[in-house]
Formats: structure tokens, C-alpha cells, sequence
């Protein structure tokens, strides 16, 4: 194949260099600048700051609160991934096995996807309204004393509920290209091997989708640790002392809120390493293992 | 291995199109039998319809002595090789011939006799670790066959199954499945849109026409009687010479001008269509038929001349240590070996 070239050198950076300076200044900088402050005691009042050096860090490390918010991150990640995940994975399944009325069905399931994570959080704190809240009316019709932003595992499960919620349509979307993608021949083989409709799906569809899952399970831990930030700032209602908030909500909360700004960009740094390790996680290890053509 | 029944069975679709009209047919223990025509004539779906991927709106289809109209593809006892192989993709090739039989509980002994047995016959042993994608067109088409003779089906069923091969693979396929398949003495139905692989691997055709059968026949029959217009145009290449003749005094007449040397059959129309077979007609003669030549295909074993006789276009097949120039040809039509269809319903007279 020929290769086509510019003839000047100029003209490929001049169409690289807006798209360069975006990331060097909204990403590369501030990403440095939390560095750099990682390592400094900042005045509250500005008036100037003090080289620390790893003090920030070591004061985290030993910080009971953080370790606290470090472990509900970790287990609010991994409730809103997998249940975004099964839960999308059997609509999708579902919403491929429709026949008739099929876009319209599937266009309705995808509808969430459109709604901003803050406005899901309302939409969420209408739901869990402590008066006339229908899922706090039923959560109590079960005898639990359910009381958003007042009572650390109402909180919990809400902030859940609603980033689960707010997930699926995305998960949906994905799955269901994913399904449609399986060739027909392939499943009407299966049909003939394997008369059971559970064993086909694990055997041979579930296999065949696992390429979409992994790149989901990758985009959904990301979302529950970083995306939901609207939904549990809404959610904790500004309250974070007797509410559960996640890693991110704390980076924000210790520099705004506490203006401890060296102590907020240590976090963040940490954050930039979680991330870093994801990326190789999903680029190194698996996503090679897991293609098959 | 089983006889296969069709009684009376077709296939409407929701929207209302008739894809196949009601059929019977009778497929004999061991047979190997050929559905074959032009695409969207409802072969696949008369496949799909036995294989039990689609459903029978009416009739009813026996497999063995069971009717097996509402049975699972899984529950039917058949095997079937799909145009596209469609193998699982995340499964070697062992596991790919053996999933059926692990399904059907098969041990695990069991299941790897079977498959080494069908890598042997295949040829396949050193690809038994191999993931489809790592195999050859026709290896794939291979593990697709062995996938199928593992189960030991009552029946087989094809599905346009060398359609994605080069033309020297699939004679040479053409020929080991025909093999294999006798040897193994299942009844199979294949599904081809290749007149070649129909007449080759047949031990009787059934040609559909547009959701019909046209005619039910063992190859020869099917060459040297065929039942209409349109089977006497789609089997054999070239297809056999069609001339509109018009009946005038027990004599036919091609054109004003031209009059056909054959006997004009007793008839209550008054035209027909006269059919030779290209290879039938011979060079030279009285002078009273005379073949306008135009081109000259050159095919090594054979040589087609096309031109008009009469207006009409014409091909005569020839040997190639026989001669013939473009221009007037004088050409011999063979007087036994003639066959009249109806002018306007086609079929035979």
C-alpha cells in the first residue's frame, strides 16, 4: 500500500498542536501542578507554603478516615460494576431475544443514558425522599428505618442504587451491539449442539461476548470511582461528616471544603497512579488474552 | 440413519410471503439428495425447516419414524455444515467437534476417541489444539465436517458448504464429502445454488423454482429429461438451446425464412419450444440447418460456438480437435435426441 506523506513538516504539527495544547494544559498541568503540591503544606489563607516532602503522603497512609473512605470506595466500586454489568447483560440479553416492537424497546432501555449524573442524583433523592419517597415508603414497608443523608448504609445503598441506575443504558448499549455482532450461524450451530438454553449462553455467547465485558468492566470501574461524583455530591447533600463519599468526593471535600490543598493533591496523585495501573491492568494483561481472531 | 420424511410441508412468513409451497418428498436410508436452484428459491429454508432453525407452518417432516416438527434442533439427531463453517470461535478444534457430544453427556473418553477418529479421517491430527482462526479456508470447512461426523447423525445437512472455498478446493472437497458420506452411509440433504456440485454429488436432485419443485430426479434423469423450461435451462453449462418454433403444417418453422429438420410433435398449439443440448448438435451436414457463429469460446476439452439460428441465439459445444470459424456454420440437429416443452407453461410435452 502507498504511503501517503506531507511534503512539509510543518503542516502535520500545525494540525496537531491545537489538540497538544488542550492536553498539555487541561490534563499535563494541572496533573503536575497536584504534584508539585503533593509536597507542600499549603497556607489556608494563601499567605504561602512550606516543603513538606512526603509528609502529605505519609500522613494519608496513616489517616484511619482515609483508610475508612479508601475501603467504602472499594466496595461501592464493586457493587455499582457488577451489578451495572449483570443487570445490563440480562436486559441486553432480553432486549435481543424481542422480535417485534424491538426498537422501540430498546431505544426506552437506553433512554437514562441521556440524563446528567447530578440530575440523576435529584432524580435519586426524589426517589428517596424521606416523606413521600415511593423506594423510601417501600425499603420502610419492609421495616428497614430507611433516612437518606442521615444514617451512613441509607446513603450507601442509595448512592449505589442511583449510579447503577444511571450505568445500565451505557452497559446496554454495549452488550447488545456486542450480542448482535455473534454471528447467527454460530448460534444456530450451538442450537444444534446443545439443547439448553443456559448452557448455550455460557458456552458459547458469554465466551463471544467477553471481549465487550472486559472493556466495560474496565470503563465502569472508572465510572464508579470517578464519574458518580455528581451523584454522591448530591446525595450527601453537602453532609459528608456522617455520610459515606467516595475517594474522589474526599479530594474535593480535604481542598475546597478543608483547604488542605497539599493534602487534596497527595490524593489526587494516588488517584493518577490507581488509574495508571488500570490502564496497564487492561492494556498488558488481559484485553491481548481475550481476543480470539 | 433414517429415511426422511416431507408431507406436504411449507413455509409462510409473517409478512405473508409464501417461501416454500407445500412439498413431498421421501428421502430413502442413505441417500444423498441435492436441493438446488437459483437463490431465494427456498432451499436453505426447506434445510433450515428440516435442521429445525425455522419453523413449519404446515405439513409435517419425520426424521426416522418420529415426526419432529416440534422437536429441538438439539433433540433431531442431525448434523449440519453451515456455508460460513460457523465454528466457535473460542474453542479449539477438539473442543469444536467435541461440544455436542459433551452436551449430550458423552465421556470424557469417549468424547476424545470419537474426536481422534474424525481428525484421522480428516486429517486434522495436528490441528486439534488450533483455534478456528489459526486454520485455512479449507481447514476450517474440515473441523466443520468432523464437528458433523462426531455427533453420528441420522442426517446430514449442508448448507452451501464449499460456496466460500477456491474452485480447485472445492473439487476436491466435493469429492471427499460424497466419499465420506457413503462411506459412512447417513442420508444427507445438501443445499447448493452449483449445478456442478448438484449433478457430481447427487444421488437424486430436486430443483426448486421460486418455493416450488420443478422436478425430483436422479441426475440423469434430470439431464436428459428435464421436467421444464427452467430445469433445462439451469442444469448443464451451457444450458441447453430453448427455440420458439411456430407449428405450420406438421412442420416447425424458426423464422420466416428458417425451418427447423425435426418432426413437429401433434399439438393443439400452434407453436412450441424446441430444446438441443449444445453437446448434442454436431458439425456439418445437409445444409439445412446453419448456424450463425459469433464467438468462439475456447475451454481446452471443449470449444462453445454462440450464434443465431434463426434469429435465436445458439451454442454448440464441440470437440477440441473439431474446427469451426466465426461466419455460417452448417450444424447437424440430432433428431432422437429432442425435447418440446409447452410455449407458455414450460413444461415438458
Amino acid at each position: 500500500m502507498k504511503r501517503a506523506g506531507f511534503t512539509t513538516v510543518w503542516l502535520p504539527i500545525a494540525l496537531l498542536l491545537p489538540q497538544l495544547m488542550i492536553i498539555a494544559i487541561f490534563f499535563y498541568w494541572p496533573a503536575a501542578w497536584a504534584v508539585q503540591s503533593s509536597f507542600y503544606l499549603q497556607d489556608p489563607f494563601g499567605f504561602g507554603s512550606t516543603f513538606v516532602g512526603v509528609e502529605n503522603y505519609t500522613d494519608l497512609l496513616g489517616n484511619v478516615e482515609y483508610g475508612k473512605v479508601a475501603r467504602f470506595t472499594l466496595i461501592y466500586t464493586v457493587l455499582v460494576t457488577f451489578f451495572s454489568l449483570a443487570l445490563a447483560l440480562l436486559l441486553a440479553v432480553k432486549a435481543d431475544a424481542v422480535i417485534s416492537g424491538a426498537k422501540t424497546y430498546r431505544t426506552l432501555l437506553m433512554w437514562v443514558y441521556a440524563i446528567a449524573p447530578p440530575v440523576a442524583g435529584f432524580i435519586g433523592l426524589m426517589f428517596f425522599d424521606q416523606r413521600n419517597g415511593p423506594l423510601t415508603q417501600m425499603f420502610q414497608a419492609f421495616g428497614w428505618d430507611f433516612r437518606l443523608g442521615a444514617d451512613y448504609t441509607s446513603t450507601a445503598t442509595a448512592m449505589v442504587v442511583v449510579a447503577v441506575w444511571k450505568q445500565i443504558p451505557v452497559n446496554f448499549i454495549f452488550f447488545l451491539s456486542g450480542l448482535q455482532s455473534i454471528p447467527k450461524s454460530v448460534r444456530e450451530a450451538a442450537l444444534i449442539d446443545n439443547r439448553s438454553a443456559t448452557g448455550r449462553f455460557w458456552d458459547v455467547t458469554f465466551p463471544l461476548l467477553a471481549p465487550t465485558a472486559f472493556f466495560l468492566l474496565i470503563i465502569n470501574i472508572t465510572y464508579a470511582l470517578f464519574d458518580t461524583f455528581g451523584i454522591v455530591d448530591t446525595l450527601v447533600r453537602s453532609e459528608p461528616g456522617n455520610n459515606p463519599v467516595t475517594l474522589v468526593y474526599k479530594v474535593f471535600v480535604d481542598g475546597f471544603r478543608g483547604n488542605d490543598l497539599g493534602g487534596s493533591s497527595a490524593q489526587s496523585v494516588l488517584l493518577m497512579l490507581l488509574v495508571l495501573v488500570l490502564t496497564v491492568f487492561q492494556f498488558r494483561l488481559i484485553e491481548r488474552r481475550i481476543h480470539y481472531t | 440413519m433414517a429415511q426422511v420424511t416431507l408431507n406436504h410441508v411449507r413455509k409462510t412468513y409473517p409478512n405473508g410471503h409464501e417461501a416454500v409451497q407445500p412439498c413431498s418428498v421421501e428421502i430413502p436410508d442413505g441417500e444423498l439428495v441435492v436441493l438446488v436452484g437459483p437463490s431465494g428459491c427456498g432451499k436453505s429454508t426447506l434445510l433450515r425447516m428440516i435442521a429445525g432453525l425455522e419453523d413449519i407452518t404446515e405439513g409435517e417432516l419425520r426424521i426416522g419414524a418420529d415426526v419432529v416438527n416440534d422437536k429441538d434442533p438439539a433433540d433431531r439427531n442431525i448434523a449440519m455444515v453451515f456455508q460460513n463453517y460457523a465454528l466457535y470461535p473460542h474453542m479449539t478444534v477438539a473442543k469444536n467437534m467435541g461440544y455436542g457430544l459433551k452436551n449430550r453427556g458423552a465421556s470424557k473418553a469417549e468424547i476424545e476417541a470419537k474426536v481422534q477418529e474424525a481428525a484421522r479421517i480428516l486429517n486434522l491430527g495436528d490441528y486439534l489444539d488450533r483455534r478456528p482462526s489459526q486454520l485455512s479456508g479449507g481447514q476450517r470447512q474440515r473441523v466443520a465436517m468432523g464437528r458433523a461426523i462426531v455427533r453420528d447423525p441420522e442426517l446430514f445437512l449442508f448448507d452451501e458448504p464449499l460456496s466460500n472455498l477456491d474452485a480447485k478446493l472445492r473439487n476436491q472437497m466435493r469429492i471427499e464429502i460424497r466419499s465420506l458420506q457413503q462411506r459412512l452411509g447417513v442420508t444427507a440433504v445438501y443445499v447448493t445454488h452449483d449445478q456442478v456440485e448438484a449433478m457430481t454429488m447427487a444421488d437424486r436432485i430436486i430443483v426448486l423454482n421460486a418455493g416450488r419443485i420443478e422436478q425430483i430426479g436422479t441426475p440423469t434423469e434430470i439431464y436428459e429429461h428435464p421436467a421444464s423450461t427452467f430445469v433445462a435451462g439451469f442444469m448443464g453449462a451451457p444450458p441447453m438451446n430453448l427455440l420458439r418454433a411456430d407449428i405450420a403444417g406438421g412442420r416447425l418453422q424458426l423464422s420466416s425464412q428458417t425451418l427447423l429438420p425435426v418432426p413437429a410433435p401433434q399439438l393443439a398449439t400452434d407453436s412450441v419450444l424446441v430444446g438441443f443440448r449444445p453437446e448434442d448438435v454436431r458439425l456439418g451436414g445437409d445444409g439445412s440447418a446453419v448456424l450463425e457463429v459469433q464467438i468462439i469460446e475456447e475451454l481446452g476439452a471443449v470449444r462453445l460456438l454462440h450464434g443465431h439460428l434463426g434469429d435465436q441465439p445458439f451454442s454448440v459445444s464441440i470437440g477440441k480437435d473439431e474446427h469451426a470459424t466465426v461466419g455460417a456454420q452448417i450444424i447437424t440437429l440430432p433428431q432422437d435426441r429432442v425435447h418440446f416443452f409447452h410455449p407458455d407453461r414450460g413444461t415438458r410435452i
